[in-house]
């Protein structure tokens, strides 16, 4: 069947046999996006976060026929090179990275949250923030999650 | 988008496939040794060959060192002191880096990167010799065909140790090749060259390496050049950012899990989920006329489909129905009572003084233990395959490129130099992918469909085939001198496999060593002033696969053994500081260790007095030359340990790159956090349990100290390990703080109050 939907602000269709299949596998192997991750395929760890209508999703566990018609955003569109979203530049300030397989869910994840909450406290954080970083990188995590509030422009207003 | 960037691999390999030439090994030597040979070494010494074309200059080391058998070193030195060189692997011609046309500099690693920085600490090594930026620089895992892979593995936190000379020496030495043919050309002396991002300049003339480069094809090699002194350098020792930074940040396709080929399947593969069960029979019929399944493949031990789409091989795997073999299932406590100290194969790993006697009754006693323990790294083994024509190409995620391509030579019956590994970024190594025999399977699941085939694990095909960190068990035993401080201190710990049995250990490593080395690592007693200590090792092969985990035994190791100090300095009425600092000596390791101590004591204000609802604990170890004191300060609320801030004082020499020493130390200790409050595999019905994040509970966001703060300290003039020494101290630190606030001594991991 034809699924139609809209990813990185482009309109996309995909022709799939099972309705039931997990977005992840669509963004990953049919539209070839590959910085949304796999990780454990329950919605167990967050690797493959990314964004449905403005929502954190766990794509691993979405079956794509919901996507019909919504607004899909994964790492790729969220921000690029010359024009980093917030919490991209914030990662980037603090380097978080290090083996970096995570690092995509936990961007997204952060980012719906700023969308949300634009001014999280460390409570609202560890709340929210609940993917699986195995190099462990929480702390620089948490202090780029802070910046990333003082660079979001709705939060500078807010803050005046 | 950005095109993935194993393609880019492909095709430098290409280029790359001509180069022969032969080279003069230089012999094997500890750091120490290739310091003391730089201070006196002369010019006349070549060591790097070079090979010259169209647009690129690159150096070649030959067989630079030869690989050596593990056997011939001493095992507890290597275990303790030594730090291993590259262990190139044999006689091929290798090149390490090129200059591009755009004045790149390529730089093919030996070692790969699994998030340590090590590519990023490389590149800083290079631009320093080279005197290039590091913008100019691009670093990627040397695939095998070009024979520079290390003939080991990348591991033990020895990449930047262990490359420290060799890689510098090159640098420089293309540095010099570089200005040689520059003074040719330019026609002004070699001595009034000089050379600077890339460029070299002199006489008002100004040409960069690549036009330099562009067609030479006979180099003139210099004596290998003195190198620089370390305080001179303007990238070695400065926190630059990663390399691969925005590469992560954004996204990019560069672990194994994003490798494609033209072409491509996808593949699953039914293995067993009882411990010790064997592959009896399968009933495919359902699976092979399921939607996109192209083939069902049988082998002696193992089913695996491939198909079209990953989910189309994974709904065909759960219609496969395979009968095992479960000779036994295996318990908990069948594991417990096997895994004992005075159970197994015995010996002493370290002995000074006498040994306590069996029935003083001035003897305190304190039994450890520690669980098994899951990898859990995020990007799931897996591998890209391709086998066509007797040869064979395979991506992949795996910290031993060399070891992969003999397995997967054996398994096809080809040539080994038939076999290219080519290895990617991985999304977390931990030890893991020490063992990446799967390439195998995917190897044999293409060469059976003739095309490329992806297999990758599920999350439980991960945690039931983990080689997990083996569980351990401790028995301290010590007693006071009449002035209070530690007479006697000994360490009895049974442990699982680390060393023995894995893939870089031959089968007989055990009967010659006598002892896991990696068993062993922090084992022994630091407190060289104890006038009577020692360490017994208690050997056993458990039923299912334990191996390398990050820091092998240090973590369980140094809880067992700094909890037990931490008591006895309770015992003696002395400040667990001071108690530490009196059983040091002066010289050497024993003063860096001291300096550690003092440091986090200092810095974090430490005091053995709870203060409202918090007390901190402190603990210390010195692992593969790096010491390491931290403390943490810890409440309890509903039986809850909440860690709130870690200080860290840590040793590793030189600091190449001191923001990614950091980075370490923050994720070793919160990857021990992880491991001494939270993660545990148990047995269960025969299988190892759990098989998903969430029941095997780990570290989270909300269990992150508020506050980690790291001070390094610069006690050697070569950089040390860094990516696991600071495992060592913070479960015992935990305990301590939680023995001030609870009164009880906790002992078994993970700890769990109530």
């Amino acid at each position: 069947m034809k699924i139609s939907f809209n990813i990185n602000g482009q309109p996309q269709s995909v022709e799939i046999e099972d309705p039931n299949t997990p977005l992840l596998w669509v963004v990953r192997d049919m539209l070839d996006l590959k910085g949304t991750k796999f990780g454990c395929g329950k919605a167990a760890c967050g690797a493959c976060t990314l964004h449905v209508e403005g929502e954190a999703v766990r794509s691993c566990s979405y079956a794509v026929k919901f996507a019909e018609e919504k607004n899909i955003v994964t790492i790729e569109g969220l921000g690029d090179r010359e024009n980093p979203h917030p919490v991209q530049q914030a990662w980037i300030e603090h380097v978080v990275p290090q083996c970096g397989y995570c690092q995509p869910g936990f961007i997204m994840a952060t980012a719906a949250l700023l969308a949300k909450n634009p001014n999280p406290t460390d409570e609202d954080i560890d709340n929210n923030i609940v993917n699986v970083c195995r190099c462990a990188t929480y702390t620089r995590m948490r202090k780029a999650i802070h910046r990333a509030a003082d660079l979001t422009p709705s939060s500078k207003v807010r803050n005046e | 988008m950005s095109r993935n960037n194993t393609y880019l691999v492909y095709t430098i390999l290409h280029l790359n496939n001509s180069t022969s030439a032969a080279f003069q090994p230089l012999n094997k030597r500890s750091a120490s040794t290739i310091q003391k040979m730089n201070k006196n070494k002369k010019t006349s010494r070549r060591k790097f060959l070079v090979r010259g074309g169209l647009g690129t200059l690159g150096v070649l080391a030959i067989g630079t060192y030869v690989f050596r058998n593990p056997l011939r070193r001493k095992t507890l030195s290597i275990a303790e002191t030594l730090i291993p060189p590259y262990n190139g692997s044999g006689t091929k011609a290798n090149l390490w880096f090129e200059i591009t046309k755009d004045n790149q500099v390529l730089l093919h690693s030996s070692k790969v990167e699994m998030g340590q920085g090590t590519f990023t600490g490389l590149a800083q090594m290079v631009a320093d010799e080279l005197d290039v930026a590091i913008e100019q620089i691009q670093v990627i895992g040397a695939a095998s065909a070009t024979g520079i892979v290390d003939g080991l593995s990348t591991g033990g936190s020895l990449s930047i140790a262990s490359l420290w000379v060799p890689l510098r020496e090159m640098a420089a030495t293309m540095r010099e090749m570089v200005k040689g043919e520059a003074a040719k050309k330019m026609g002004v002396a070699k001595s009034d060259l000089t050379t600077k991002d890339g460029v070299v300049s002199g006489g008002g003339k100004t040409m960069t390496y690549a036009e330099v480069a562009a067609d030479v094809t006979e180099w003139d090699v210099p004596g290998t050049p003195d190198l620089r002194p370390v305080s001179s350098y303007k990238f070695v020792g400065k926190p630059i950012p990663r390399v691969d930074l925005v590469a992560k940040v954004f996204g990019d396709p560069i672990f194994g899990m994003d490798a494609e080929m033209p072409d491509m399947l996808h593949a699953c593969v039914i293995r067993p989920e009882h411990i010790g069960a064997t592959f009896k029979s399968a009933d495919t019929s359902k699976a092979e006329g399921m939607n996109g399944v192209v083939k069902v493949i049988e082998t002696e031990d193992w089913v695996g489909v491939v198909a079209k789409t990953f989910s189309q091989a994974l709904a065909a795997k759960r219609a496969i129905k395979v009968t095992w073999d479960i000779p036994r299932k295996w318990t908990e406590s069948d594991i417990r009572e096997m895994l004992q100290v005075g159970k197994g194969d015995r010996m002493i790993t370290q002995k000074v003084g006498n040994e306590l006697e069996p029935e003083d009754a001035n003897v305190v006693s304190i039994e450890f233990s520690s669980p098994i323990g899951a990898h859990a790294q995020m990007e799931p083994n897996g591998a890209v395959a391709h086998v066509a024509d007797g040869k064979a190409t395979i991506i992949l995620s795996t910290q031993v490129v060399g070891i992969t391509q003999k397995q997967v030579a054996k398994a096809l019956g080809i040539d080994t130099a038939d076999v290219n590994i080519i290895p990617t970024y991985l999304g977390g190594g931990f030890g893991r992918r020490l063992n990446t025999s799967h390439a195998v399977m995917a190897a044999k699941m293409s060469k059976e469909v003739g095309k490329p085939v992806k297999y990758f694990f599920t999350r439980k095909e991960e945690f039931q085939n983990d080689t997990f960190r083996p569980p351990t068990h401790h028995i301290m035993r010590g007693k006071l001198n009449e002035d209070g401080f530690l007479d006697s201190v000994e360490h009895h710990y049974a442990s699982g496999d680390v060393a023995i049995n894995s893939v870089l250990m031959p089968g007989f490593a055990h009967t010659v060593l006598g002892t896991d080395f990696g068993a062993m690592r922090g084992a022994n007693i630091m407190y060289e002033k104890i006038p009577n200590h020692r360490s017994v090792q208690w050997h056993t092969t458990l039923p299912f696969a334990t191996s390398w985990w990050r820091s092998l035994g240090l973590l369980a190791n140094t809880f067992a053994i700094e909890s037990f100090i931490d008591e006895m300095a309770i015992k003696a009425g002395k400040s667990p500081v001071d108690f530490r600092l009196a059983m040091l000596g002066t010289e050497g390791n024993q003063a860096r260790i001291r300096k550690v101590i003092e440091v986090a004591a200092e810095k974090s204000g430490y005091t053995d007095q709870v203060k409202g609802d918090k007390a901190m604990g402190f603990a210390a170890s010195i692992d593969t030359g790096s010491p390491c004191a931290q403390v943490v300060e810890v409440s309890i609320a509903d039986n809850k340990i909440k860690v709130h801030k870690v200080t860290c004082a840590f040793d590793c020499g030189i600091a190449v790159n001191p923001d990614q020493v950091r980075a370490q130390c923050e994720g070793s200790i919160m990857m021990g956090i992880s491991g001494v409050l939270h993660e545990k595999m148990t047995l269960k019905d025969g299988q190892l349990y759990p098989t998903i994040y969430g029941p095997y509970e780990m570290a989270l966001m909300r269990d992150a100290p508020s506050e980690i703060d790291i001070h390094l300290i610069q006690g050697a003039e070569v950089p040390l390990p860094v990516g696991e020494p600071p495992l060592g101290p913070i479960g015992a630190a935990i305990g301590n703080a939680v023995r001030r606030l609870t009164g009880k001594r906790v002992g078994d991991l993970p700890m769990r109050l109530g």
